[in-house]
């Protein structure tokens, strides 16, 4: 993670410069800023508003249109639990409850350790062998109470 | 030669453990000492069988599936890859009836190889249509594609030829080629399996609708929840484009075509077109008025052909095989082949290419033999969270574009999720307003606001609050919502909310 602000402009500076002969380069670099950070630090609006000659009132707009984008750091993991229809037919609504059971906290928020973050998604694209859960990257089919516990002890890190 | 085993590589396949089974079946082999080259390719679609493992042998590929890790050393021990006696066997995979009775035009090739082999895919009659539109004048490609009857796949289902004629005929010194892989539907994953299991068609497509316009320029717009679509289709650009098919001078025919891959942000309205060429703009995804058409004004202003994933794959059909081959599949006026995703509450669920003219029926029983429970079916939800939920009166109903808007439906992109006789369609309804609220551009009241109030007027229903008046009450807002709204999502939120209130009434009085 980056700490001083000298090195936030340095990394927005960098990103940038990747992006900005591309057309529409706005969304392209929130992409890549938080992935290079982990979020999108408030600090940094202005930073990229200037960079691409735009205001920060339209670069915070675009920042908090879009579910993605974050502005504070997500957990170690991220967990994603899809709520749409075809998960639904499937029990995803029960999973739902245990998930913020288990993890004790709701959609949009981290655990204490700051372990999980917790994300509600709308399709992951594998309905037909729903519930799904994505874990960072990986996506899971099939997911029971129990195999979602078994995800969760399978996962890296001790909290922090 | 060492013996080719596939094991797919696709988002249900890995959301199956498919590098579990890849690792278990290399260990297994190698304690064997037995040579085997494992080929990760695309998905046939049929996710009820992912991992689906075959084996190539004599001309034909032997199946078996589903195949967990722990399957696969007593694979070995009846006698896998070579002649194998097993509960998971499965025979030729070509002949598994479910894969059989499919016409495949547009997934053909799907789970057939590599998805990033170019060879492959020129193998497997790739590229065909994009040399056939080289050949031709922008006029006759635009021709063809009228003439095959193709309509949009994203579920609007407007004539792709009338869209590419107009774009071919507006002047303007930039034009560009976009393609909508902003796959929100819950129940569809077809634009996922196209991208993931065969690349190089989408990539073909674009570049046939780039040479018929006269675009250079082409954008696909995928959603971030697909990681895999997203790995495969950033290495098929880059083979492209070093294999001369994409770039300054394609085939060395002297066409170019730019294509560069945009990554959504998590919103479902930039499925909708203008939301999305705001979003590719570097803006918020607000819903724009129409007119002007994209075709006309479309991205940064220029004419812009935007199309879904499946359209443009369709697109290659027609120009390698003609458009009467095409047109000749299908019904009315719904031609060539629909691609049906089986999904939900389903026994076999996967993707189902067929000519259109089936009945939802036959779907769900023959292909999707009931429900995964094993308790009856109940309620179908057809064409994503803005489709309307079917009873079992109306799952006769034939599935083509004119059918469905007759009984008050729509195909859109061809989800059919499952529920069975557990659904609460009261909290199904509500789902659909809170889904509209969450997701709502907000540039529109109806949409922005009725969502919020939908919510709140079914919150009420559900509690027995003055039901005879709050359901009026949301009769009005529903009405308004359709006839007030910028764009589907508002406007086709209703279908959902008023399907369930009147073929199920007593879900909402408990």
């Amino acid at each position: 993670m980056q700490s001083s602000a000298f090195s936030l402009a340095e990394t927005i500076e960098a990103v940038v410069q990747e992006h900005i002969g591309r057309v529409g380069p706005l969304m392209p670099v929130l992409h890549a800023v938080q992935e290079r950070l982990g979020y999108v630090p408030s600090a940094a609006i202005p930073m990229i508003a200037s960079a691409l000659s735009l205001s920060r009132a339209e670069v915070h707009g675009v920042m908090h249109f879009y579910h993605d984008f974050r502005t504070e750091p997500a957990g170690d993991h991220v967990i994603q639990v899809c709520r749409a229809e075809a998960c639904q037919a499937m029990g995803a609504r029960a999973l739902e409850t245990h998930v913020r059971g288990k993890l004790g906290i709701n959609f949009g928020e981290t655990t204490a350790d700051g372990r999980f973050t917790l994300d509600p998604v709308y399709c992951l694209g594998n309905c037909a062998c729903a519930p799904t859960v994505r874990i960072d990257d990986d996506i899971h089919a099939r997911v029971t109470p129990q195999r979602f516990d078994q995800l969760l002890d399978g996962l890296p890190g001790e909290g922090r | 030669m060492s013996i080719r085993v596939f094991v797919p590589r696709d988002t249900t396949a890995l959301a199956l453990q498919a590098d579990a089974v890849t690792l278990a079946i290399t260990a297994e082999a190698a304690r064997r000492s037995i040579d085997l080259t494992v080929v990760r390719n695309g998905s046939r679609g049929a996710f009820w069988l992912e991992p689906l493992v075959e084996v190539e042998a004599g001309g034909s590929r032997r199946a078996f599936g589903p195949v967990s890790p722990a399957d696969v050393p007593r694979l070995f021990n009846n006698g896998f890859p070579g002649d194998c006696q097993d509960v998971l066997a499965l025979g030729p995979a070509d002949e598994i009836p479910w894969l059989q009775r499919q016409q495949r035009l547009t997934f053909a090739r799907a789970g057939l190889g590599d998805p990033l082999s170019i060879e492959n895919y020129l193998s497997l009659g790739g590229f065909a249509g994009l040399e056939n539109a080289l050949a031709l004048s922008p006029q006759a490609i635009v021709d063809a594609v009228k003439e095959s009857g193709l309509r949009g796949r994203g579920g609007a289902a407007f004539p792709t030829g009338i869209k590419w004629q107009t774009v071919l005929d507006t002047a303007a010194v930039q034009k560009y080629i976009v393609c909508n892989a902003d796959e929100g539907d819950s129940g569809t994953f077809a634009d996922r399996l196209l991208m993931e299991a065969d690349p190089y068609q989408l990539i073909e497509g674009m570049t046939i609708a780039a040479v018929a316009v006269g675009a250079s320029e082409g954008f696909i717009y995928l959603r971030s929840e697909y990681p895999e679509a997203k790995k495969i289709l950033l290495a098929a650009i880059s083979r492209a484009e070093k294999a001369g098919w994409l770039g300054d001078n394609i085939q060395g025919l002297g066409k170019k075509f730019h294509l560069e891959l945009r990554i959504g942000a998590g919103a479902y309205i930039c499925g909708e077109e203008t939301s999305l060429l705001d979003s590719l703009e570097g803006k918020r995804g607000l819903v724009r008025f129409k007119p002007p058409l994209p075709a006309i004004k479309g991205l940064l202003g220029q004419p812009t052909v935007i199309n879904n994933v499946l359209s443009y794959a369709a697109a290659t059909t027609v120009l390698a095989k003609g458009a009467a081959y095409y047109r000749d599949f299908g019904t009315g006026r719904s031609r060539g082949t629909l691609t049906v995703q089986l999904a939900g509450n389903i026994r076999r669920g996967g993707l189902v290419e067929l000519p259109f003219g089936h009945t939802l029926r036959e779907l769900v029983e023959e292909f999707g033999g009931g429900t995964a429970s094993g308790r009856p079916m109940r309620a179908i939800q057809v064409g994503g969270p803005l489709g309307t939920y079917l009873p079992a009166a109306q799952w006769d109903v034939a599935l083509d574009y004119e059918a469905f808007a007759g009984i008050s439906g729509m195909l859109g992109h061809g989800g059919i999720v499952v529920f069975d006789d557990t659904v609460d369609l009261a909290q199904q309804a509500r789902f659909a307003m809170e889904f509209c609220a969450i997701e709502s551009c907000g540039k529109c009241t109806p949409c922005r606001v009725g969502s919020v109030r939908g919510v709140e007027v079914i919150d009420r229903i559900i509690n027995n609050q003055q039901r005879a008046e709050n359901l009026q009450l949301l009769q009005d807002l529903c009405d308004t919502m359709v006839d007030g709204s910028l764009c589907a999502m508002g406007g086709l939120t209703p279908y959902p909310v008023r399907s369930a209130l009147q073929h199920f009434a007593d879900d909402f009085e408990k």
